[in-house]
């Protein structure tokens, strides 16, 4: 995974809150079993007059010139709630957004962000609306946009400044969870199952 | 692990076809191995046709490939798969209960934010991402920073007519769709021990609209009658201890609410939390955008607002106690006229003990389509859709912009007022 450390981008304004996935990636989108091939589908049901004929809308902001090429995404509450498809993750990777800014992120969304590689930012609404717009640098060590501090739990930190892939890390401690489940499997047997009939 | 996360063991990891094949061929390609494949089910729920005679074809263009894909990871896992035509097919948060996979005190992910359903249990259920959902397999373990911890008692009783769904409904309205963000929400109370476990998964089921880590009811009794002779269910059953919040726990955030004062609900809005009695109007300060998509005003009454179509199914509320109360508010009755009413059944073995029971013949009689167990209309996969611009009145748990299809018009509530509306052919109280 890419490691994610200092980023300056404009800010591509998105101000609504509960930005589902739904939006980010519609289903129909969703055409194959891989985790490519999903940028043109990103937020479809804004982005197109008409998605099938991919006529784009005009008034979208990714479609307004200013907004090419933005890297940084500035939205609302509770940003990436509903299903949990990753793909809504992938989908804005692939298109080229390497971090959100939002007041709030649903829990999923936000953990399937550490996973691939883009930052998710709480910050406050107020402070939002001032970035929207501009250009900003998020620089991840320093935990600051612009200005303006941010709070990000260490594990999520470091495993994006460092790229690192969270499975490879636990498998680090595969002992310990061996011998862990050792001690499991004598208190809570019924956990454990031999091979479905 | 430091950072506040700790590293928690996973008993129970269930896949579907939307994800399965993607997040065990990425695992197969890193040469990682599932460590422990007894421990991990799969099943067609997502995308499978729910027509009658269905096979790997779906309505869904491409859907065929999400299907003999998964199939082929799965046998090559050695997962526990449960395939389009199998006796327990079935929705994942209705089969998981209905064969004792979930027990009390475990741990239970799936790809699918509806696994908070199965915390009715308590169990820690939750939904992940795919690449958590690989994590899981190849290490049998997640890195979890510990949820913070709500309480939500509802003392007092529910009047009649009024169920889980209005309850759940009811705290959405009230605390909004990031009203619960990042808790273990513990529902709890008189009216809580009251319900039944179907009951009780409906109200969990919907947890993750309130953007819940999850919903978790302490088991009982009724939990344990539930899964006692359930196909993964140790025999005898184990002592699960004393499995509830001590007394005089101390949550993050206590809400209580009064279940007397709860009504029949239905959502006006394209979010859950957007949802008001069903004898209510629509707010004042309601979301423009979201008014705007549902050809609402504000001050508008929903109770005799006529739709197109009458859904009953998906994961919320599709089991047999729902077809049960459903099936009394349509018996001898007649579907309104111009109106497209369907009903699909959780699981193919809640269709199978609908059917001996002879509810499949009141609802077709009625002029419901009865099919096959899924997802279904729940979702807009990209294949069925109901008829464009349609106005649904749904048992299912997500009223977003397109959810049931583009444009599509997705009202909420128990299936008793989906029922009820069906027959009416506009929204109305049972
Ligand atoms: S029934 Fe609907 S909400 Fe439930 S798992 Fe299926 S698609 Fe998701």
């Amino acid at each position: 995974m890419k490691p994610f450390t200092m980023l300056t981008s404009i800010v591509a304004p998105l101000p609504r809150d509960n930005v589902d996935t739904d939006a980010i990636i519609p289903s129909r989108e969703m055409t194959s079993t891989s985790k490519t091939g999903l940028a043109d589908g990103l937020f479809a049901p804004w982005r197109y007059i008409n998605s099938a004929a991919r006529t784009p809308n005009p008034n979208f902001v990714l479609n307004q010139p200013e907004y090419h090429g933005a890297q940084i995404l500035a939205s609302g509450a509770n940003f990436g709630c509903g299903s949990s498809r990753e793909h809504a993750v992938w989908a804005l990777a692939e298109y080229g957004i390497s971090c959100v800014i939002a007041e709030s992120f649903a829990p999923i969304f936000y953990n399937n962000c550490i996973r691939n590689g883009i930052a998710p930012i709480a910050l406050p609404r107020t402070v939002i609306g001032t970035l929207a717009g501009g250009a900003a640098t998020v620089d991840l060590a320093a935990q600051t946009v612009n200005e303006h501090a941010f709070d990000i739990e260490a594990e999520a930190k470091m495993m994006l400044l460092e790229g690192l892939d969270a499975i490879d890390l636990t498998l680090k401690h595969r002992d310990a969870t061996a011998a862990w489940q050792a001690r499991d499997r004598a208190a809570r047997p019924w956990i454990y199952l031999e091979k479905h009939p | 692990m430091g950072g506040g996360s700790a590293l928690i063991a996973i008993d129970r990891i269930f896949l579907h076809e939307r994800t399965g094949a993607a997040a065990l061929n990425s695992m197969a390609s890193a040469n990682r191995a599932v460590v422990d494949p007894t421990r991990v089910f799969a099943v067609m729920d997502h995308i499978v046709d729910t027509r009658p005679g269905r096979g790997d074809k779906t309505m869904m263009p491409g859907g065929d490939t999400f299907i003999t894909e998964t199939r082929a990871a799965c046998h090559a896992a050695g997962i526990t798969l449960f395939d389009v035509n199998d006796p327990d097919q079935g929705i994942t948060h209705v089969i998981s209960p209905e064969l004792g996979i979930v027990l009390p005190g475990c741990t239970l992910v799936a790809p699918d934010s509806h696994t908070c359903t199965q915390g009715a249990f308590g169990a820690l259920a939750w939904g992940i991402g795919s690449s958590e959902a690989e994590h899981a397999m190849a290490t049998g373990t997640l890195r979890v920073a510990k949820p913070k911890t709500m309480r939500v008692t509802f003392s007092g009783k529910l009047t009649a007519r009024v169920t889980a769904k209005d309850m759940i409904l009811h705290l959405l309205a009230d605390y909004g769709a990031g009203g619960g963000k990042g808790y273990v929400v513990e529902f709890a109370g008189e009216a809580i021990t009251a319900l039944d476990m179907e009951a009780r998964m409906t109200l969990c089921n919907m947890a993750t609209e309130l953007a819940a880590f999850s919903g978790i009811i302490a088991p009982d009794a009724a939990t344990l009658d539930y899964l006692k002779g359930r196909r993964y269910v140790p025999d005898p059953l184990p002592d699960w201890g004393d499995l509830r919040s001590d007394d005089g726990a101390l949550f993050d955030c206590e809400i209580n609410i009064d279940a007397s004062a709860i009504e029949p609900m239905v959502s006006w809005g394209t979010s859950p939390s957007h949802s008001i009695s069903l004898l209510g109007t629509v707010p004042d300060n309601a979301d423009v955008k979201a008014l705007a998509y549902m050809g609402l005003t504000t001050g508008q009454r929903l109770a005799d607002l006529a739709i197109d179509v009458a859904f009953i199914g998906s994961c919320t509320n599709s089991r047999i106690s729902d077809l049960r109360r459903a099936a009394t508010l349509v018996k001898s009755k007649k579907v309104a006229e111009g109106v497209l009413a369907l009903v699909i059944p959780g699981s193919s073995s809640v269709k199978r003990a609908a059917e001996a029971e002879g509810l499949d013949k009141i609802f077709t009689d009625a002029g419901f389509e009865w099919r096959e167990s899924g997802c279904s209309l729940c979702f807009f996969a990209g294949g069925e859709s109901f008829p464009p611009g349609s106005r649904v009145i749904s048992s299912t748990n997500r009223n977003f912009e397109g959810r049931q299809g583009p444009g599509i018009r997705t009202h909420i509530a128990s299936p008793e007022v989906v029922a009820a509306s069906a027959i009416a052919g506009k929204i109305t109280v049972p």
